[in-house]
């Protein structure tokens, strides 16, 4: 938590957020700061709220209460069109990809410059070639349907999508989920490369330990809507917090109770 | 007087429930609607929109035509004849095929052809993340989504009507004459004889607002849709039924108000 001493603003900026779908309390006062140029890795279990936070952050979801800045400035306050903006500087990679599947990869991986008329579609098969071979694949992948690739491969073609416009901050919604544990180290590394070629910021959520290490600098932990650790990630696995013990231990006994029931 | 206050307020949940689904459907049509004329414009998705929604609908909505047509004919003569009044058979085809038949089964065929496809579609989209994903790539999901299907539907059901129209009148040709005997050219100087500009107009002019409906039903439930397959399914289902039913009562204001005279 020393990174507040700093004197530059965080890249990322989150006060007291709050969240809630009717009764259930998803975001239970979350405040976090994220530097600028760092790895943030966010761990929970299902239903903790992770992803809502990265919704909250990106505009998709509006909070209840609660502030969040980029760059000191305030996401919230700001007017639809900035907030179009904003959102513009930040990547994402869904959790099972969320390509568009009416469209051919290399439309997928540009689909964000066309809109930006950062390209004209004429340059548009070309440079999605050259962005796919930065995530490992051949430049004619991009003349294929999502439905024709495999997991792994989607996984690339989002990851290409998300940094496509070489965004400030990228955003990763349980990136190995699905994966096979090689691929997902693959994808893992791939992520760290992206991360610091571009020098962005970057938010990870998931729920699995050896990439989130493998990730993240910094780490926190998310349990029924409240951050209950924060650390560096190299120490989640031993951090001494008994939910995280547990968490990456996968113990079933302690702090952390399954709720079944909804 | 628990029964009643039970009563009372399953009422009033269901009114306020209902008033609520209106004003959230005004709202989504109205923001629709707006972005049909602010830049940027989606030509590509309009197009294949566009296909879709008219060209691919032609046989479907030709076959229905025709058979209506040539079954006016066929009934009217067999009511008609009783009155030896058989040489009005082209005019209630014309005008039944104008004012009715062509702009409601066209509406009910696409309705259940591409007012089903964009519910299923937006709505998979949205369960998989993909509308959320439009947002993170800097475009609106209502302008890129929305916009180009209504605008679509808008344009294609007309010009399908005007298709069914043809057809339409055709069937009750072919009828006529391969089956009732009529002489060709007696029943087309007839036909040309009743029909009217204004019959035709207010068909397309329903045609339009068909067009505008089935869209807005697929778009809307498939836009808020949620809950995996089962809710793309639920979505698909209500989409069809309630743009079926809204056009059916649209066709009525319509003709109530131009035809009730």
């Amino acid at each position: 938590m020393d990174q507040s001493m700093t004197s530059a603003p965080p890249k990322i900026r989150i006060r007291d957020l709050h969240k809630s779908f009717g009764d259930k309390k998803v975001l239970d006062g979350i405040s976090l700061d994220v530097p600028q140029g760092t790895s943030f890795v966010i761990i929970g279990g299902s239903g903790s709220g992770k992803s809502v936070l990265l919704r909250c952050i990106l505009g998709l979801m509006t909070p209840d209460s609660g502030s969040i800045e980029i760059d000191g400035e305030d996401v919230l306050a700001a007017s639809a069109k900035r907030r179009d903006q904003l959102r513009s500087e930040i990547g994402m990679l869904f959790q099972n990809g969320a390509l568009f599947d009416s469209l051919p990869v290399w439309e997928n991986v540009t689909f964000g410059l066309l809109a930006l008329n950062k390209l004209t579609r004429a340059n548009a098969r070309d440079k999605a070639g050259a962005i796919l071979e930065q995530v490992g694949l051949a430049p004619s992948v991009g003349d294929l349907f999502p439905s024709e690739l495999s997991g792994g491969m989607q996984k690339r073609v989002g990851l290409a999508r998300a940094i496509a416009a070489q965004p400030n901050i990228l955003f990763f919604d349980e990136p190995t989920t699905g994966l096979d544990p090689i691929m997902g180290a693959v994808i893992d590394g791939l992520i760290v490369d992206c991360v610091k070629k571009l020098g962005s910021t970057a938010i990870a959520i998931t729920h699995d330990m050896a990439s989130a290490q493998r990730i993240g600098d910094e780490a926190a932990m998310l349990y029924k809507g409240k951050l209950v650790w924060q650390g560096a990630a190299a120490s989640l696995m031993d951090s001494g917090n008994d939910y995280v013990d547990q968490f990456t231990h996968g113990r079933r006994q302690g702090p952390i109770t399954m709720e079944l029931r909804r | 007087m628990d029964m009643v206050l039970d009563l009372v307020a399953r009422t009033g949940r269901a009114t306020l429930s209902l008033i609520r689904s209106a004003g959230a459907l005004a709202l989504f049509a109205l923001a629709g609607l707006s972005h049909i004329l602010r830049p940027p414009f989606y030509g590509r998705v309009f197009v294949r929109t566009f296909l879709e929604t008219g060209f691919f609908s032609l046989p479907v909505v030709a076959l229905t035509a025709l058979f209506s047509g040539g079954v006016i004919a066929l009934q009217s003569y067999t009511g008609f004849a009783q009155y030896h009044a058989q040489s009005a058979i082209a005019g209630i085809v014309v005008l039944a095929v104008t004012r009715e038949l062509g702009p409601v089964l066209a509406g009910l065929m696409v309705a259940g052809r591409v007012g089903a496809a964009m519910a299923a579609q937006i709505g998979t989209m949205r369960v998989t993340d993909q509308i959320d994903a439009l947002s993170t790539l800097s475009t609106n999901p209502m302008k890129y989504l929305v916009a180009p299907r209504l605008l679509a539907g808008m344009i294609a059901l007309p010009l399908l009507v005007l298709v069914a129209d043809v057809l339409g009148v055709a069937g009750g040709f072919t009828v006529a004459v391969v089956k009732l005997g009529f002489s060709p050219t007696a029943y087309i100087t007839a036909t040309l004889n009743s029909v009217k500009v204004m019959d035709v107009t207010v068909g397309l002019v329903k045609a339009g607002l068909f067009g505008f409906l089935i869209t807005l039903m697929g778009c809307y439930y498939g836009y808020n849709s949620k809950g995996g397959a089962e809710g793309v399914g639920s979505a698909t289902t209500s989409a069809v039924v309630v743009a079926s039913i809204l056009l059916l009562a649209f066709d009525y204001l319509i003709t109530d108000l131009f035809f009730s005279q």
